[in-house]
C-alpha cells in the first residue's frame, strides 16, 4: 500500500473541493478504499474523511413517509431500523446481507452503492483491463463464471451492490452536492454501463459527493422483498440477487403496479420492465411468478462459464415473487 | 514517511495517547505502537475477523479501519476482557466448551460474542451464527464455540438472576 494523507474536511464545499483534486479518494466507510488500496489497484495520495461531515449522517422517517438515509448510514444501523423493516423491508433485507457484522458496522449506504466490482481482472493489480484504461476485457476469453449475463459490453463486470436494487425497486433517488451545487437523480439513471464510459459504474464528477439517498413514502398496500443466491453462507456477494416491490390493491390479489430489479447480473443494477410487465394485470398465483421470472431473463447473453447464472436468477426472481405474495415462505 | 498524527482514544477503559501513521491500520497501531498484540493479524481484507475489537460498543474489522480513525473512540480488545486477571465468562466457556484449537480466532471470537451478549443476553442459536458471522475458524467446526457463547449467555443471565434474587 502507498502512502497516503487523511485529510478531514471542516465542511462540505471543502471536501467537495478536496476531492476534484487529482489522487483523492472519499474515505467513507473506508472498506473498499482500503482493499483497492492494499491490493494496489488504487494509489490514492489522499484519502478525504466524510466522518463528522453532518450533512451525510443520520437516518430519518419523514412525517411525510419519506425515508432519509444519510450517504454515511451504516449499513448495520439500516438493517436493524424498525421503521426501514416494516416499511421499507427490502432495503433492511438488502442491507442485513452485505459481508458481514464487522463490515455492516464499517460500511455505509453511500459506500455501497459507489463501490468497485469484484471482477477479478479489476482487482488484479498487474492486469491492464478495460476498467483500468486497458484496451481488452479479459473476462470475455478468459475466467467468467461470476460475470455478466445481462447488458455486458464492451466490459462484462457485474455490479456488486447489495444495496442498490432494494432501493431502486422501492423508487429512491440520490441528492449529489459537487462544484457546480446541488443536483438530484434517480438512482436506476445513476448508474451507467461500460457503453457509456467502460472505466466507470455511474454518473458522479470529479468532486461530487453522495450526500444523502431519498426514498419515496412507501403507500402500505406495497410490499417488498430482497433474496440473494451466493457460495457462501457470509461474507460473500450475491451471484444473483433481486428486489421486488408490489402494490396490490387492499383486499385483492391483482398486482397494480410491481417493480423488478436484480444485482450481480449485468454492470448496472437491472430493473427488468419485462418482469414487471408480466406481473401486473392478472392474479398473483405461482404461474404468473414463474412467467416473470422467465420474462426476466429472457434477453440473458451468457458467457462461457456463467449460463448457471440465468438458471439461478429464475428460481431467485420467482421465489422473491412468492415471497412477496405470500405463496411461500421468505 | 508520511507526518504523524496524534491520537487520543480510550483503550480497554483507559486514555491513551499515541502517535501513528496515516496508512497505518487500527490493527497495526493496536499491535506495533500499542503493543496489544491479543488482535489478531489474519486476512487484512476484512474476511476473517480475527482483529475484530469493539468501536463504541459495535465489533469491526480493525484492519479495514485506520488508527486515526480511533481519534476520540471507545475501544476494547481482548486484552479487555479479563479484569484483574480474573477470565471473562466466556473465555472460561470457550476454555470448558474446547472451543478453540490453534487460538488465532479465539480474540475475534471473543469480541463478537461479547457484543452480541451485551445487546441480546438471551440469543438463540441463529442468532449466536448470525452474530459470529464475520468470524472464520478452521479448527473447530465452530459447534463448540457456537455452544460455548450460549453457555456463557446462560451463566450470564442465572448470574443476573442470582443477583437479583440477592437482592
Amino acid at each position: 500500500m502507498n502512502r497516503f494523507e487523511v485529510i478531514t474536511p471542516a465542511d462540505l464545499a471543502s471536501a467537495s473541493r478536496l476531492l476534484a483534486q487529482d489522487g483523492h479518494v472519499a474515505f467513507a466507510g473506508g472498506v473498499d478504499v482500503l482493499d483497492l488500496s492494499k491490493q494496489n489497484v488504487e494509489s490514492p495520495t489522499a484519502l478525504v474523511n466524510l466522518k463528522g461531515l453532518k450533512e451525510l449522517g443520520g437516518i430519518e422517517v419523514r412525517p411525510s413517509g419519506e425515508l432519509r438515509l444519510g450517504a454515511m448510514a451504516k449499513l448495520s444501523e439500516v438493517a436493524e431500523h424498525p421503521a426501514i423493516r416494516a416499511r421499507f423491508t427490502a432495503i433492511a433485507e438488502a442491507a442485513g446481507e452485505v459481508a458481514t457484522p464487522q463490515i455492516r458496522n464499517l460500511g455505509t449506504v453511500g459506500g455501497n452503492i459507489l463501490q468497485r466490482p469484484r471482477c477479478w481482472y479489476f482487482r488484479n493489480p498487474d492486469v491492464n483491463c478495460l476498467k483500468k484504461g486497458g484496451d481488452t476485457c479479459y473476462a470475455i476469453s478468459g475466467l467468467n463464471r461470476y460475470h455478466a449475463i445481462l447488458g455486458g459490453g464492451p466490459a462484462f463486470i457485474v455490479h456488486p451492490s447489495n444495496l442498490a436494487p432494494a432501493l431502486i425497486a422501492m423508487r429512491a433517488s440520490a441528492t449529489i452536492v459537487g462544484p457546480a451545487g446541488e443536483r438530484t437523480v434517480e438512482l436506476e439513471k445513476f448508474f451507467t454501463l461500460p457503453t457509456v464510459d467502460p472505466k466507470r459504474e455511474n454518473s458522479l464528477k470529479s468532486g461530487e459527493i453522495v450526500t444523502e439517498v431519498i426514498v419515496p413514502a412507501s403507500p402500505s398496500s406495497v410490499r417488498s422483498h430482497y433474496l440473494e443466491a451466493r457460495e457462501k453462507q457470509s461474507f460473500d456477494w450475491p451471484l444473483v440477487s433481486v428486489a421486488i416491490a408490489l402494490d396490490r390493491a387492499p383486499g385483492a390479489n391483482t398486482v397494480r403496479d410491481a417493480r423488478v430489479v436484480m444485482g450481480a447480473v449485468a454492470p448496472v443494477p437491472w430493473r427488468s420492465p419485462e418482469a414487471e410487465a408480466a406481473l401486473k394485470g392478472g392474479p398473483l398465483d405461482e404461474s404468473r411468478a414463474r412467467a416473470a421470472a422467465e420474462a426476466a431473463l429472457k434477453d440473458a447473453r451468457p458467457m462461457s462459464d456463467n449460463a448457471y447464472k440465468v438458471v439461478i436468477a429464475k428460481v431467485i426472481v420467482r421465489r422473491a415473487i412468492m415471497s412477496v405474495a405470500g405463496l411461500e415462505a421468505a | 514517511m508520511s507526518k504523524k498524527t496524534l491520537v487520543e482514544a480510550t483503550i480497554n477503559g483507559e486514555t491513551v495517547e499515541f502517535l501513528c501513521e496515516p496508512r497505518q491500520s487500527l490493527l497495526e497501531t493496536l499491535r506495533d505502537v500499542l503493543e496489544l498484540t491479543g488482535s489478531k493479524e489474519g486476512c487484512l481484507t476484512g474476511d476473517c475477523g480475527a482483529c475484530t475489537v469493539l468501536v463504541d460498543g459495535r465489533p469491526v474489522c480493525s484492519c479495514l479501519m485506520l488508527g486515526v480513525e480511533a481519534q476520540g473512540k471507545n475501544i476494547v480488545t481482548v486484552e479487555g476482557l479479563a479484569i484483574n486477571g480474573v477470565l471473562h465468562v466466556l473465555q472460561n466457556k470457550f476454555l470448558e466448551h474446547a472451543a478453540l484449537q490453534c487460538g488465532i480466532c479465539t480474540p475475534g471470537f471473543l469480541i463478537s460474542a461479547k457484543s452480541l451478549l451485551d445487546r441480546n443476553p438471551k440469543p438463540t442459536e441463529h442468532e449466536v451464527r448470525y452474530a459470529l458471522a464475520g468470524n472464520l475458524c478452521r479448527c473447530t467446526g465452530y459447534d463448540k464455540i457456537v455452544k460455548a457463547v450460549l453457555d456463557a449467555a446462560a451463566d450470564i443471565r442465572s448470574q443476573g438472576e442470582g443477583k437479583a434474587a440477592a437482592r
